[in-house]
């Protein structure tokens, strides 16, 4: 492919033009072997000098660019024939989406057919001789330096600037004014959080819903080992800020046996066993409900902080700096499990003014 | 014969004589051993439980007691009811090969006859979640949509989004759920084996479970459909951003290497 290739030709030596007489004589002992050795002498490629291989390369290209172009054809054909829930198996991909997979496979055609036509062209067709093209002094010269110091201690002394200083302070205070009108209307841009980050939709006598069923969970609906999840009485799906809502309320709620648990305040605010904690973990809020139920222990899966719930959810690893906020439960006259409280300390990661 | 006596001297003589030694003793053993009883009469119930018991004397009673009370070696059978046994049994699970972080899935050692007799006698010692019947787990009647709405909601933090599995702490895992027949996922949700928490019938009634096992059917087959293409064992994007790395970055190196690699030159010489 490489070396060879000049010999398929008819003798195409005699096409190279002539060469310095250095070529080919015998190694010279450079005096300085640090010295810049400069270019090695310029080769040259077999489209340079033939004519037929030029062409042929120039069919190559141009092959190249009419692939792209039927790439794209393809792509747009693709487009129009195929629905969206046409179905294909393709070997290695399974079954796959006929749309998806034509529009992927033409634009890459599309996409390749033009990188891969430039880049033959610029190897084979193009000069690729090479240049040096030294650089420019980075600094200007000495006398350019002084007539620009001239000229800008005349323009400080005819301005005035440091004689008249009223005008001078005056100028330095109005600019200093006028990135403020900035910072008032950023400041508008959107409400200031209040006290969102510590409040959540629980609060005193509301019914933890069971999220599977859309029913207020019963004590005897939680059999020990079981998880289940709950989300405040009142929380519609169809409103506008359920997902702003559920974020902070998400709660797990799971059964230990009273004589288990650790934690005197844990224990005090449970319901016969029955504990409920948030379920947005306090690093940086990921839902953390992989719970085990020998272990008590429940693992966040994104950076695994584990809290233990059998000991008031405190973090006995990971990153977390907080456990995780309790809801005080108990039931009602109905039966029904019901927070007594929203929760004591904001739920989910830290924030600035936490405390 | 002659041949034979000849090469009695060569290196690897006494290597076949071991493997012929090897063989026989276990084809003998084979032979001789008392082979398990086939059971054909399931008479009536209380037969079962009698069966269930002698199976259970010699299986299991060393770990879990002689009446399943339990040991220290392993917990009370008393009201683990006949769907966690069959569920344990009928993976391979129990018995158990070593101990560990958890206990493995494995080829089962028990006839699913023989598992009925052995859930029997552990339903017999207390009342517990009951295995279920075919129409209760069969993926054809659930919802896969609503199942995977329940799914996401409750068991794909551990089992991740299609039931791959993931890890959990200390070497525990949830295992896969790909090719773990619908009868045993029913009995995971009802009776919530080893660290899994159970998902009884009173927070996530028997249809839902239904739908769950409809959904996971629905993504775990040849004929599940991609959309995307390539799933790359649909683990997210850590996979993902791997082999973008691996592959994408490294066919952008190799490209940029033949863009700038020296071009076929005539030479002269």
């Amino acid at each position: 492919m490489s070396d060879t290739g000049s010999h398929n030709v008819s003798e195409p030596h005699e096409h190279l033009p002539a060469t310095g007489a250095a070529h080919g004589a015998s190694a010279e002992v450079r005096h300085d072997p640090f010295g810049n050795p400069g270019h090695p002498e310029h080769e040259f490629r077999r489209q340079d000098i033939d004519e037929k291989a030029a062409k042929h390369s120039e069919r190559v290209v141009a092959g190249l660019f009419t692939l792209s172009m039927l790439g794209t054809l393809g792509f747009i054909a693709s487009f129009v024939i195929f629905p969206v829930d046409k179905y294909i198996y393709v070997f290695p991909f399974g079954h796959v989406s006929a749309l998806n997979f034509s529009l992927g496979l033409t634009l890459s055609l599309a996409l390749v057919g033009i990188g891969a036509g430039a880049v033959h062209w610029a190897r084979t067709l193009m000069s690729d001789e090479e240049l040096t093209d030294e650089r420019h002094a980075a600094d200007a010269d000495d006398e350019l330096r002084a007539t620009m110091e001239a000229q800008w201690k005349q323009g400080v002394k005819e301005s005035g600037f440091g004689r008249r200083k009223l005008v001078r302070n005056t100028m330095l205070g109005a600019l200093t004014l006028v990135p403020l009108s900035a910072v008032v209307i950023l400041r508008d841009l959107g409400p200031l959080p209040e006290d969102k980050l510590r409040h959540t939709a629980w609060a005193k006598g509301k019914a933890l819903i069971n999220p599977n069923t859309n029913k207020p969970l019963r004590p005897e609906d939680i059999p020990v080992g079981s998880l289940t999840f709950a989300q405040p009485e009142g929380l519609n799906e169809e409103s506008d800020d359920f997902q702003q809502q559920i974020a902070k309320a998400a709660l797990m709620v799971v059964r230990l046996k009273p004589e288990d648990i650790k934690d005197k305040k844990e224990l005090s605010w449970s319901h016969e066993g029955i504990v409920a904690f948030s379920k947005i973990c306090t690093h940086v809020g990921c839902p953390v409900s992989l719970y085990e139920q020998q272990t008590h222990h429940v693992l966040c899966p994104c950076h695994q902080s584990t809290f233990d719930l059998s000991d008031g959810a405190r973090v006995i690893f990971g990153p977390a700096g907080h456990r995780l906020p309790q809801l005080h439960i108990s039931v009602n006259g109905e039966g029904n499990l019901v927070a007594m409280s929203d929760f004591e300390v904001p739920v989910g990661p830290a924030f600035w003014e936490r405390g | 014969m002659k041949k034979l006596s000849a090469r009695r001297r060569h290196p690897l003589a006494a290597l076949v004589v071991l493997l012929f030694a090897l063989a026989a003793t276990g084809g003998l053993y084979a032979a001789l051993s008392p082979a398990p009883k086939a059971q054909a009469d399931e008479s009536s119930q209380s037969t079962q439980i009698t069966e269930g018991q002698k199976l259970f004397s010699v299986g299991c009673a060393s770990c879990h007691g002689t009446h399943g009370q339990g040991s220290s070696d392993g917990p009370s059978l008393v009201g683990v009811g006949s769907a966690a046994v069959d569920f344990q049994v009928g993976t391979g699970r129990m018995p158990a090969q070593q101990a560990g972080p958890q206990i493995q899935k494995k080829p089962k050692q028990y006839s699913q006859d023989e598992i009925d007799q052995l859930a029997a006698y552990i339903a017999s010692l207390g009342p517990g979640p009951i295995a279920p019947a075919s129409n209760q787990y069969d993926p054809a009647g659930g919802d896969a949509a609503k199942g995977g709405e329940l799914f996401r909601t409750n068991c794909s933090q551990c089992h991740n989004f299609v039931g791959k599995g993931g890890a959990l702490t200390d070497g525990k895992y949830a295992p896969t759920l790909k090719g773990v027949e619908p009868k045993h996922i029913y009995e995971a949700m009802q009776t919530g084996p080893q660290n899994m928490p159970s998902f009884p019938d009173t927070t996530m009634p028997q249809q839902q479970k239904q739908d769950i096992i409809a959904y996971l059917h629905e993504v775990d087959t040849a004929q599940s459909k991609n959309p995307g293409g390539f799933t790359l064992g649909s683990f997210g994007p850590v996979p993902e951003g791997l082999f973008a790395y691996i592959f994408g970055l490294g066919t952008l190196i190799a490209i940029a290497a033949w863009v700038a690699a020296r071009t076929t030159k005539a030479k002269k010489s």
